[in-house]
């Protein structure tokens, strides 16, 4: 089985990466101190099993287990004997230690894995730099994830209508319902295809497919009156299709 | 406070390899000193939500070191803080600054 190792202490990662040298069958393929770098590396690689910290700053264990679409089989690690109930409300979890962990204790969970019925590999459905994470996976192209009150949230791209830049966040309109990130619309904009968004103003990014008219100096999607700047009113004729 | 830091989870994790002891003891001193600071610090801003993050955190270190009442005092002492309560401050430093001492002399 190969594993990968998510605790944001770094005591417990060298602890249950020895923990883990004790066993031949497992294979650490990386630890990481946080739940987002773990979910930048199960966008590549395929995984047996996670060792996860479920009190972790910014990002619980739970939080990230939703993030994953098919998840492996996780052996959770806490120092915090009170989360036992909600981890049975996950049928990928396969046991649950207790901090500090032994050997003997470590070995019957890894038991445990092995016996449990088999949870397909898993990449996650999610790939991350900050607040905002793009999905990686060509199915799934369309998908967005933002991270709020420590949650990933997918949005589907082509239901965004505008991006605008306030201060240190930028708010994202969709056809349902709007969300406040922790981002700057240079890092969005990276994230969105070219054909379909397009950048009008200093603080707004358009879905192109959106507009409903084009009046002087600014566009107009959905009820929202959207100023273009002279500098980015080129790129916006030249994409029109003008009779 | 009756009990006193030890070893006996580190060098039973060790089984004899000296390089791991010494590893995980690295670690986990330049860890203990540095969360112990940032507990403190929250502390006395009276940040008690992430004064209960830290406390988390070193009940770890406290229960890898053995100390089992501690390791109830932390377990308590976090719940309260959950609630603003900071009354158990005065056993819970008692307990890091034991660790603290042992680091220090070991």
């Amino acid at each position: 089985m190969n594993c990968i190792i998510i605790d944001d202490e770094e005591t417990a990662r060298a602890i249950i990466q020895h923990l883990c040298s004790q066993v031949e069958e497992l294979e650490v393929a990386q630890d990481f101190p946080n739940a987002i770098q773990a979910i930048k590396f199960l966008n590549k690689e395929e995984v047996d099993l996670i060792f996860l910290d479920i009190h972790m700053p910014d990002f619980t264990g739970f939080d990230f287990i939703q993030t994953l679409k098919n998840p492996p089989k996780i052996i959770l690690t806490t120092s915090d004997k009170n989360f036992a109930l909600e981890a049975f409300e996950y049928d990928c979890i396969v046991d649950y230690l207790v901090k500090p962990i032994t050997l003997p204790r470590f070995l019957k969970a890894i038991q445990k894995a092995e016996t449990a019925p088999s949870a397909p590999s898993v990449s996650s459905s999610t790939k991350s730099t900050d607040d905002t994470i793009p999905s990686e996976n060509s199915s799934e192209e369309n998908d967005l994830y933002i991270n709020i009150d420590r949650r990933l949230i997918k949005i589907d791209i082509p239901t965004i209508s505008v991006i605008e830049a306030k201060g240190d966040y930028i708010l994202i309109k969709t056809d349902k319902q709007n969300y406040t990130v922790h981002s700057t619309l240079k890092k969005i904009e990276e994230k969105l295809p070219n054909d379909l968004f397009l950048k009008v103003h200093r603080s707004y990014v358009i879905n192109f497919k959106k507009i409903i008219d084009i009046e002087d100096n600014s566009v107009l999607i959905e009820k929202d009156v959207i100023p273009v700047s002279r500098s980015n009113r080129p790129e916006l004729m030249k994409r029109l299709n003008l009779l | 406070m009756t009990e006193t830091p030890n070893l006996n989870y580190i060098k039973q994790l060790a089984d004899g390899s000296s390089s791991f002891e010494q590893k995980i003891l690295g670690i986990a001193k330049r860890e203990f000193f540095e969360e112990k600071k940032e507990f403190l610090n929250n502390y006395n801003n009276k940040v008690f939500a992430k004064t209960a993050e830290n406390v988390h955190k070193l009940k770890h270190k406290i229960g890898m070191f053995g100390l089992e009442t501690g390791y109830k005092t932390a377990t308590d002492f976090e719940e309260e803080l959950k609630g603003n309560n900071p009354s158990l401050y005065p056993k819970f430093i008692v307990i890091l600054d034991s660790i603290e001492y042992f680091l220090k002399t070991i």
